[in-house]
C-alpha cells in the first residue's frame, strides 16, 4: 500500500502544501518590497532587509522556505512526468473543453519562474549574502544599501521589463495553483467554490500589481 | 450532408497507426454519429477494404461502450451526451471530422478506435463494491438514508465508466471515475462500513494501473456524459486523508 508521500493524492498534496506556503511568502516578501517605493529614506528598506539577513527565526524560516520551494519543485517534476508517461500518444486536434486557461500551462509558467528565480536570486539575494554591495554604517551598525542596488537595477529598462513579463507568467501559474490546492484538500462545493475562485483572482491581482509597481515606479521616479 | 472523415487507423496494439481520409457523402443529418459509421463501414466492405472498428453496444447512451474523440472531443461536439447520442446535425455540410481513439497508457489501443478499458474493471475489482451477505433483498426502509445523501451517492452512480474522463484529462487520470465510484459508494450508510480500505485500494490500484495525476483542470468533468462533477473528487481526497490519519 502507498504513503501519503508516494500515492498520487499524497504527491499532490505535499506539492500544493509547499505550494500553498510559498503563497503566503509571496505576500511577505511584496509587503517588504513595497517599502522601496512607500518610503523615501532608504535607510527604512536597509534596515528590514537588515534584521531579516540577522534575525535567527529569520534565518531558520530561510532554511524552511528553501526546503518549501524544493518540495514544491521536486513534487511537481514527479507528478508532470507520470503525467507525460500516462499519455504516450497526444492527440493530433487540441482538446476543446470547458477547463481553467491557465492550468493548462502550469508546467511552462513553473519552468519560466524557476529561471526568474536563479536570476532573481542571482542578482539580490546571493549578492546580498555573499557579494559584493554598497555599505552604509549608521549608529555604528553596518548595512548593506540594498535599497539603492533596487532603485539602481530598476532604471534598467530591459531588467524592468524582464521583472514585469516574469510576474505576469507567475499571476498565470498563481490563479490556477492557489485554488487548485483547495480541490487537492478535499475542499470542493458549489457554494464555496467560487469564493476561493475569486480570491485565487484577487491574490494574483495583488501579487503581480504589487511587483510590477515597484519596478515601475522606479523606472518612472 | 457531404463529409470528409480522418480516421484513426491501426491493424493492432503493435502496430503503427495512421490517419485515413476517407469522403462520405448523403449523410443523413437525422442519423447518428455510430450509424454514419456503420454507413462508411458498409462502403468499405463493398470495396473489400477492412470495416473501422469501434466500440458499441445499447446505443442508447447508458452502456459506457462507445467512446472516441471527435475533433478534439470526447463524445464529439455536444455536452452530456455518449458518441451514439451524438447526431449529424450537429455537423455541416463539407465538415472535416477527425476521430481518433482514446488516448492513455492505462487504455491500451486494440484496433483501430477500439481501447482496452480493462483497467476500469479491475478498479472495481480490487474495492469498487460492498460486501453483502446473500440471500433475500433486505427491507429498503430498515437503513434510513437522509435524501441529501442519497441523491449526491445517486448522481455519482450515474457513472457508466465510459473513460471520456481519462481520455479528455491532459494527464489521462482517472480520478472522476475513482472519485464517482467511492462517492456512490461511501456517501451510503451500506457502504460506509468497508469506506477506509475501499479508497486505500482503488487509489493504490489506480496509480499502479498508470494513470495521470490530477491537475484539477477540470476537463473531465467538462467532457463527462453523465455529468459527475468535480466535487467527486475532492471528496475522493477527503476520504483518502480521512482513512490515512
Amino acid at each position: 500500500m502507498s504513503t501519503i508521500f508516494t500515492s498520487s493524492i499524497g504527491k499532490k498534496l505535499m506539492m500544493s502544501l509547499a505550494g500553498f506556503f510559498l503563497l503566503a511568502f509571496l505576500l511577505v516578501h511584496l509587503g517588504i518590497n513595497l517599502l522601496v517605493i512607500i518610503y523615501d529614506d532608504p535607510m527604512v528598506y536597509n534596515k528590514v532587509a537588515h534584521f531579516m539577513g540577522t534575525n535567527i527565526l529569520v534565518k531558520i524560516f530561510e532554511i524552511v522556505l528553501m526546503g518549501g520551494i524544493l518540495l514544491h519543485i521536486i513534487y511537481a517534476l514527479i507528478l508532470q512526468i507520470q503525467n507525460w508517461i500516462a499519455r504516450p500518444k497526444r492527440y493530433s486536434k487540441a482538446n476543446y473543453s470547458n477547463t481553467s486557461f491557465f492550468s493548462k500551462f502550469m508546467i511552462h509558467t513553473a519552468i519560466i519562474t524557476l529561471v526568474f528565480l536563479a536570476i532573481h536570486f542571482a542578482d539580490f539575494y546571493f549578492k546580498a549574502k555573499f557579494g559584493h554591495t554598497e555599505t552604509l554604517v549608521v549608529d555604528g551598525v553596518l548595512y548593506h544599501d540594498l535599497a539603492t542596488e533596487i532603485v539602481d537595477k530598476f532604471k534598467m529598462l530591459p531588467f524592468v521589463v524582464f521583472y514585469i513579463a516574469a510576474f505576469i507568467f507567475l499571476g498565470f501559474h498563481l490563479v490556477h495553483g492557489f485554488q487548485s490546492a483547495f480541490k487537492t484538500y478535499g475542499l470542493d462545493n458549489s457554494r464555496f467554490t467560487p469564493v476561493i475562485q475569486a480570491l485565487a483572482i484577487v491574490y494574483s491581482v495583488v501579487i503581480v500589481g504589487g511587483n510590477t509597481m515597484i519596478p515601475l515606479m522606479i523606472y518612472f521616479s | 450532408m457531404d463529409l470528409k472523415l480522418k480516421i484513426w487507423r491501426q491493424k493492432d496494439s503493435q502496430s503503427r497507426g495512421k490517419f485515413v481520409n476517407y469522403k462520405l457523402n448523403d449523410v443523413s443529418p437525422d442519423s447518428s454519429f455510430l450509424e454514419m459509421l456503420d454507413v462508411l463501414n458498409e462502403e468499405l466492405v463493398e470495396r473489400n477494404e477492412e470495416p473501422i472498428v469501434f466500440d458499441h453496444d445499447c446505443r442508447e447512451g447508458i452502456c459506457g461502450a462507445c467512446g472516441m474523440v471527435i475533433n478534439g472531443r470526447p463524445h464529439g461536439p455536444d455536452s452530456l451526451i455518449t458518441v451514439c447520442q451524438l447526431h449529424m446535425r450537429k455537423f455541416k455540410h463539407g465538415d472535416t471530422i477527425v476521430i481518433e481513439p482514446w488516448r492513455a497508457r492505462a487504455f491500451p489501443l486494440i484496433k483501430d478506435l477500439m481501447v482496452d478499458r480493462y483497467a476500469f474493471d479491475k478498479l472495481i475489482q480490487e474495492s469498487g463494491f460492498v460486501s453483502v451477505n446473500t440471500g433475500s433483498a433486505p427491507e429498503a426502509n430498515s437503513i434510513p438514508v437522509k435524501k441529501h445523501y442519497a441523491d449526491l451517492a445517486m448522481d455519482a452512480a450515474a457513472c457508466i465508466g465510459c473513460g471520456a474522463c481519462v481520455a479528455a484529462c491532459k494527464n489521462a487520470s482517472a480520478m472522476l471515475f475513482v472519485g464517482a465510484k467511492v462517492s456512490h459508494l461511501t456517501l451510503l450508510p451500506q457502504g460506509k462500513i468497508e469506506a477506509k480500505e475501499r479508497v486505500l485500494q482503488m487509489v493504490a490500484k489506480m496509480d499502479e494501473l498508470g494513470f495521470g495525476n490530477c491537475t484539477n483542470t477540470g476537463a473531465c468533468e467538462a467532457e463527462c456524459p453523465k455529468g459527475i462533477t468535480l466535487t467527486n473528487i475532492a471528496r475522493l481526497n477527503r476520504e483518502y486523508y480521512y482513512a490515512k490519519v
